[in-house]
């Protein structure tokens, strides 16, 4: 997985910087929890849906490997074949594999994160493939050569004018405006349309795996999914492990929390069941029908403190309600993975090292795990993760110096008391009539945007202090 | 009613009261410790200050140092298990103590932990839910336009919101103009607002720009952190905003200097 978080602070800094994409997102993180909040309010039993769902998420999780190997039973039974990837390198030898034998030139994809994750586009354009994502937002980003910003909306920094442009630098249709949001859907569908007719092989990402019936659940609201399954005679459908649930209602019951949590729908357009190639009676469907299912850690995370993380069900509910996300929108993550499930995902999935600033781009607010419909403490596995780098010494020495030293402090009450008592009204003093610091030299990052008010006086102890004393004499 | 409320030991009469001031209160904002000592005993409270308490251990714990947090958080266990009650006027020290200590400690501190997670509370959910203090006739307070700004950890860890706003009601005749996106952080986050200031900037003008938006002229809150930030941030961008803590409010202390401002 390729990730460029090292650099979470200066793409956050550009970001910030570019004021119109920032009321964008401004006007979204208003917007979206807004709808989440209407859809779930009219929903009664989220809560309870909530916990049933946790409760069946984590037994699959226990019983993975029983569930896996169900699954595979059971989809190779119904003529599909199965392929585990350990990571994502050979996720993409096997898809690239599977595209060679069929001689394949054109492969067409519905939304997925996993072969974001793997990188399989760009593998397969190696392998001389014409690859087109058929998600509209995902056609947009892959049009404009970007990473998606948003694990349930890909584009949603795009705004309509960007995607107008990009559609008449790369739709080669004449002169023409679009006035409404409408002709940019419809000039798609026309373009996409002629892809999907011509594409040799379909890949598409799964929701859930049915372990009972071997079949894949698979939401979208525009139907492309569908057409990437059953037009092209190939079909490979690309996943993680964690996804696999012990039966078919158990996928409906987490499919009603996921929509609510992700765009507000009580449903999506489309809800389908993939269940394996074309049978002598039926009219149309793939010929030749995969499974890929990746692994890339996730068996590790399976057995860490964070194991939790693994039954996201990937609604963006935490993105949305994120004011960190908000701020500086998903790009700066530096991975497919954004907001708070990715802050604690990448680092996972790659390297602390390679993502320190993550799992600190967090206030611990809450928000996200207030939301989350799989009830993922997240703030805590990011404290977590802290741990680890403060453990690792990946973070700043001047940092972990200064909290050792605060917190050696703090245990010899006496002596912080002396020391605050010299400090505190020290500070006060310079604050003087101002009542305030423009410059501190051990907070410079808080005094760098803001003024540290100053204290008020001596502290609240050697007044307290004095005022004991004072009674007792009396 | 607060999540707090529910696990309440019953009440008795003359409750034995152990403040813990924080370690903002203590440095940056004794009025605060004060208010609180006014508010309490007013609520008809007995009132201990253990003298040798300092921090909760919250910078550490949040940094990932629990190597640091851990003595820290055993050292308050320590101090608070005398006490029928652990008063403090912060939802974010209240939440780390109630809320964290039992999960940062083990074994036979854990108990304890727990114990005293029990019976700590965070000034406004005692005042309103457990003591129930009595509104005041007259009411003393100056008519002012007030906003509220919710703390993450109290609002979400602790349950805390219709409390404060109850008691600025009864002690101070004050209806809260409500702020708009109010469930959103300010930017403080600890250490965050040092570690990212740049973004931190930008939630905390986000907040500005909502208090300010309700026409209030004092922005008041139960977490000094979010309040220094807040007000700090209004000082270096010339804002006009009095930021109080809620316990200065209540307390009627409104003669001294507001967070940030001189005399
Ligand atoms: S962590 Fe929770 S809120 Fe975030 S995407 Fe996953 S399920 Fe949704």
């Amino acid at each position: 997985m390729e990730i460029s978080s090292d650099t979470f602070l200066d793409n956050a800094s550009a970001a910030l910087r570019d004021t119109d994409k920032a009321k964008r997102r401004d006007f979204i993180a208003i917007a979206t929890p807004q709808i989440r909040k209407a859809a779930i309010d009219e929903f009664e039993g989220f809560d309870a849906l909530r916990k049933h769902v946790k409760r069946i998420r984590q037994h699959s999780l226990n019983n993975l490997a029983h569930y896996l190997e169900k699954f595979e039973q059971e989809a190779v039974q119904n003529g599909n074949r199965v392929h585990f990837a350990r990571d994502g390198a050979q996720l993409n030898d096997i898809v690239l594999d599977i595209c060679q034998q069929h001689g394949a030139k054109k492969v067409i994809k519905g939304k997925s994160m996993i072969t974001e994750e793997t990188g399989l586009n760009d593998f397969l354009k190696r392998g001389n493939l014409d690859v087109v994502e058929t998600d509209l937002g995902e056609y947009i980003i892959q049009l404009a050569g970007e990473a998606p910003s948003h694990i349930v909306g890909p584009a949603l920094h795009k705004s309509a004018d960007e995607i107008g442009e990009l559609f008449l630098k790369n739709h080669k249709l004449g002169d023409r405006e679009f006035q409404e949001t409408e002709n940019l859907v419809d000039e798609a569908r026309g373009v996409l349309r002629e892809h999907f007719l011509k594409g040799d092989v379909g890949i598409i990402g799964s929701n859930a795996l049915i372990a009972e019936n071997g079949y894949s659940m698979l939401v979208t609201n525009e139907g492309n999914g569908d057409l990437c399954a059953n037009l092209p005679d190939v079909l490979v459908i690309c996943t993680s492990i964690d996804r696999v649930l012990p039966r078919a209602e158990d996928a409906t019951a987490m499919l009603r929390l996921l929509v609510r949590s992700a765009t507000g729908q009580p449903q999506t357009c489309y809800t389908s069941f993939y269940s394996g190639p074309r049978r002598d009676t039926d009219i149309d469907g793939p010929v030749e029908t995969h499974f890929v299912l990746l692994d890339n850690r996730r068996s590790d995370i399976l057995t860490s403190d964070y194991r939790e993380m693994l039954e996201c069900i990937r609604c963006g509910a935490c993105l949305n309600h994120c004011p960190i996300y908000a701020s500086v929108g998903g790009h700066a993550y530096g991975s497919v993975y954004q907001g708070p499930m990715g802050s604690v995902l990448t680092p996972l999935l790659t390297s602390l090292e390679e993502s320190s600033a993550l799992p600190n781009a967090c206030t611990t607010c809450g928000r996200c795990a207030e939301v989350c419909p799989a009830d993922i403490p997240l703030p805590d596995l990011l404290r977590n993760l802290r741990q680890e780098e403060n453990d690792k010494k990946l973070t700043s020495s001047r940092w972990r110096s200064g909290l050792k030293l605060h917190s050696w402090l703090a245990r010899h009450p006496r002596l912080y008391q002396w020391v605050t008592g010299i400090v505190i009204p020290a500070m006060h003093i310079i604050g003087g009539s101002r009542g305030r610091l423009s410059r501190l030299p051990m907070a410079s990052g808080w005094t760098s945007q803001r003024d540290f008010p100053a204290p008020e006086s001596r502290t609240f102890m050697q007044q307290y202090k004095a005022r004991l004393r004072k009674n007792h004499e009396q | 009613m607060s999540k707090q409320q529910q696990k309440q030991v019953p009440p008795t009469p003359n409750r034995r009261v152990t403040l813990f001031v924080t370690c903002l209160a203590d440095l940056f904002r004794p009025s605060v410790a004060f208010a609180c000592l006014d508010l309490l005993e007013e609520a008809g409270c007995e009132v201990v200050v253990p003298t040798d308490q300092t921090c909760c251990g919250q910078p550490a714990y949040n940094s990932g140092d629990r190597e640091a947090a851990i003595p820290l958080a055993q050292q308050v266990v320590s101090l608070l298990e005398p006490a029928d009650y652990v008063v403090i006027p912060s939802g974010s020290c209240a939440g780390m103590i109630a809320h964290h200590y039992p999960s940062l400690l083990t074994g036979e501190w854990r108990e304890r932990a727990l114990e005293v997670s029990a019976k700590t509370y965070e000034l406004t959910v005692f005042l309103q839910d457990i003591v129930g203090i009595p509104p005041r006739s007259p009411i003393k307070a100056a008519r002012t336009s007030v906003t509220y700004h919710d703390g993450c950890a109290g609002l979400r860890e602790l349950g805390i919101q219709n409390q404060p706003r109850q008691l600025l009601k009864n002690l101070c005749g004050v209806e809260v103009d409500e702020l708009k996106q109010s469930e959103v952080c300010c930017g403080f986050g600890g250490t965050f607002c040092a570690k990212m200031p740049e973004i931190s900037a930008k939630m905390v003008d986000d907040k500005l720009e909502n208090a300010l938006a309700t026409g209030a002229t004092v922005l008041t809150g139960g977490d000094l952190g979010c309040l220094m930030n807040i007000a700090g941030r209004a000082r270096r961008q010339g804002k006009e905003l009095e930021v109080r803590h809620v316990a200065e409010l209540l307390a009627d202390q409104r003669d001294i200097p507001a967070i940030g401002e001189g005399q």
